[in-house]
């Protein structure tokens, strides 16, 4: 793994590995295109970025990354069955209005997807609910309940559960902590101790 | 006029004609056996003729995209928000190139200009052209200007589809293309709009089945209603809320029928102006070019499919509230391209001007555009 790929935010850098090399990918929510720059080099990816900020669509542009102007909300009703191999939600999924609803879109588009979002179940957010008697403010989500993108905080095991209702099976998953590291704890207590989670799904045929 | 020349701009330029004697076969079936055309060009072509943009026009524009003619000008070329030093096509690096198509009334071959033939002006006799007909004869225009591949092939709204067709019909001698405010085919109601323009022509008593000109009239009020309907669809609702209102120009009603909206004058204006500067004959062949386009249909009506052998890296622009050339139609472009995993990348601006907005300076659309022009400045500088 090159010097550039270790500097990626912790669950940028589990995906490039989870990636197989010159594969098809669309990423949600692609942001400046850090995932889609590095994929594009580290295993020679097709991809495209969907992006609804016109100024995060420029920085892409400058990277060499393909950006579409696109709102998440709306779905991906703009792409065929199967199009891609995977197609990648970064830390979006908590932000949209319907997660279950994009989830299934996901994976009609892509033959697996891969989601990371922020662990609502970790201590840190337990405790500040539980002693604090407030909604929780972390390092991981670091805004206030009323200025939070986040409208749809959930935990891994609710995930989990989504993905069952869904008949959503789970090919892949790993918890990190905010420096991308994972440890013993955390592979024994994911929905405690993990602030990210990643996921690589895939719809059961 | 200016006073003094912007700097920024490419200042005093000179249109040149470039004569062709291959004859030229149209789609309608007809041949032009020889034909002129008239360009500019901003900048200075590099030795290995590896910087060169051509730049594709609209409906009622024409070659003369930058700069002035003439210090008496009133106005710069068409896209001076666009072309010129330092400017999202920068001539400082590009050698940027822009014609007056077929069938146009601004120097090119078209139905102003004499048919060799019959030493008789063309008037309605000129054939009907297409864009796949104008991009063919561009092709024979870089071949004359021995640039065998365009750096960018740019264009907005009718130029959007000349962009399409440069893909299509020579993929391999584009290497970045950027599409804007364009649509891959006319809507039923966009053709509508054009229909309802041209019966406004041929309808003034002065048309004269094209003639016009042989009886030295024109058809004023004819070609006066179709800018004027022109107009209305160019620009947004918005725009027109925000620029005229119901704003009188008098204070008052004057319960007549008189102009008394500003809009109304405003309309009246272009309608009038457009007369002095364009040929109703042209008009009608624009329009035409403009309901034909239709690249999908060669290929089982699939525009994947047609535009699965391009392989320039593309750019594809709308604006919010350009309900001539919406931003679905360009989403289209997009997925076709996405289709074929061509490169690609695509923002919808937020502007409140309507199709016009591709001419203006809006803050993102210059940021996108210039983001993408970058890295052709750098292929250039390499």
């Amino acid at each position: 793994m090159s010097a550039n790929s270790r500097q990626l935010r912790p669950d940028l850098q589990t995906i490039c590995e989870w990636i197989q090399p010159k594969t098809r990918i669309l990423d949600l929510g692609c942001g400046d295109g850090t995932l889609l720059a590095m994929l594009k080099t580290e295993r020679d990816v097709n991809g495209y970025g969907l992006e609804i900020e016109v100024g995060k669509i420029v920085k892409c542009i400058q990277s060499g990354v393909n950006a579409i102007h696109a709102d998440l909300n709306a779905g991906l009703s703009g792409f065929d069955d199967k199009a891609f191999d995977y197609v990648v939600m970064t830390q979006a999924l908590q932000a949209v209005e319907r997660p279950d609803r994009l989830l299934n879109d996901m994976l009609r588009v892509g033959r697996e997807g891969i989601v990371t979002f922020p662990n609502f179940g970790h201590w840190r957010s337990r405790l500040q609910l539980f002693f604090g008697g407030h909604m929780p403010v972390t390092p991981s989500l670091p805004s206030k309940w009323f200025n939070t993108q986040n409208i749809h905080l959930c935990t891994l095991q609710d995930f989990e559960q989504l993905c069952v209702d869904n008949k959503i099976s789970i090919l892949q998953r790993t918890v990190v902590d905010r420096d991308h590291k994972s440890s013993l704890g955390m592979k024994l207590f994911p929905n405690l101790l993990g602030e990210v989670a990643i996921y690589r799904i895939q719809k059961q045929t | 006029m200016p006073d003094t020349i912007p700097e920024n701009s490419v200042g005093l330029v000179t249109p040149q004609t470039m004569h062709f004697d291959a004859p030229l076969a149209l789609a309608c079936g007809r041949t032009l056996d020889s034909y002129d055309l008239i360009y500019e060009t901003y900048g200075e072509l590099n030795a290995d003729k590896s910087n060169a943009i051509l730049i594709c026009h609209a409906l009622s524009s024409d070659h003369h995209a930058a700069g002035y003619n003439s210090m008496d000008d009133r106005k710069p070329g068409w896209w001076e928000t666009c072309i010129g030093p330092g400017k999202v096509i920068d001539t400082n690096h590009f050698f940027v190139v822009c014609l007056n198509n077929l069938g146009g009334c601004k120097g090119s071959t078209g139905p102003t200009s004499i048919n060799p033939d019959n030493g008789k002006r063309y008037g309605p006799d000129f054939p009907i052209v297409t864009v796949k007909d104008w991009v063919e004869s561009q092709a024979r225009f870089a071949d004359k200007l021995n640039i065998d591949t365009w750096l960018a092939v740019i264009g907005g709204s009718l130029g959007g589809m000349q962009v399409l067709q440069w893909n299509i019909d020579f993929p391999n001698r584009v290497k970045h293309a950027a599409v804007i405010a364009a649509a891959p085919k006319l809507t039923a109601q966009n053709i509508g709009f054009n229909e309802v323009a041209r019966q406004a022509i041929m309808h003034d008593p002065d048309f004269h089945k094209g003639r016009y000109q042989d009886k030295n009239t024109l058809p004023r009020r004819g070609l006066m209603l179709a800018r004027m309907l022109g107009h209305i669809t160019y620009l947004s609702d918005d725009a027109m809320r925000e620029k005229f209102g119901r704003e009188l120009r008098q204070g008052k009603i004057s319960y007549g029928f008189d102009v008394e909206f500003q809009v109304e004058s405003y309309l009246r204006y272009q309608g009038e102006s457009f007369v002095d500067r364009f040929d109703a004959n042209t008009y009608l062949l624009m329009t035409k070019a403009l309901d034909y386009f239709d690249p999908a249909s060669d290929f089982n009506d699939n525009l994947s499919t047609a535009m699965s052998r391009a392989s320039a890296n593309f750019l594809v622009i709308s604006f919010s509230t350009d309900w001539r050339f919406a931003p679905e139609r360009s989403r289209e472009i997009v997925k076709a391209l996405q289709d074929n995993d061509h490169d690609v990348s695509y923002a919808e601006i937020d502007a409140a001007h309507g199709h016009d907005a591709f001419l203006i300076p809006i803050k993102e659309y210059l940021d996108v555009f210039g983001a993408w022009m970058g890295h052709l400045v750098k292929e250039v500088s390499v």
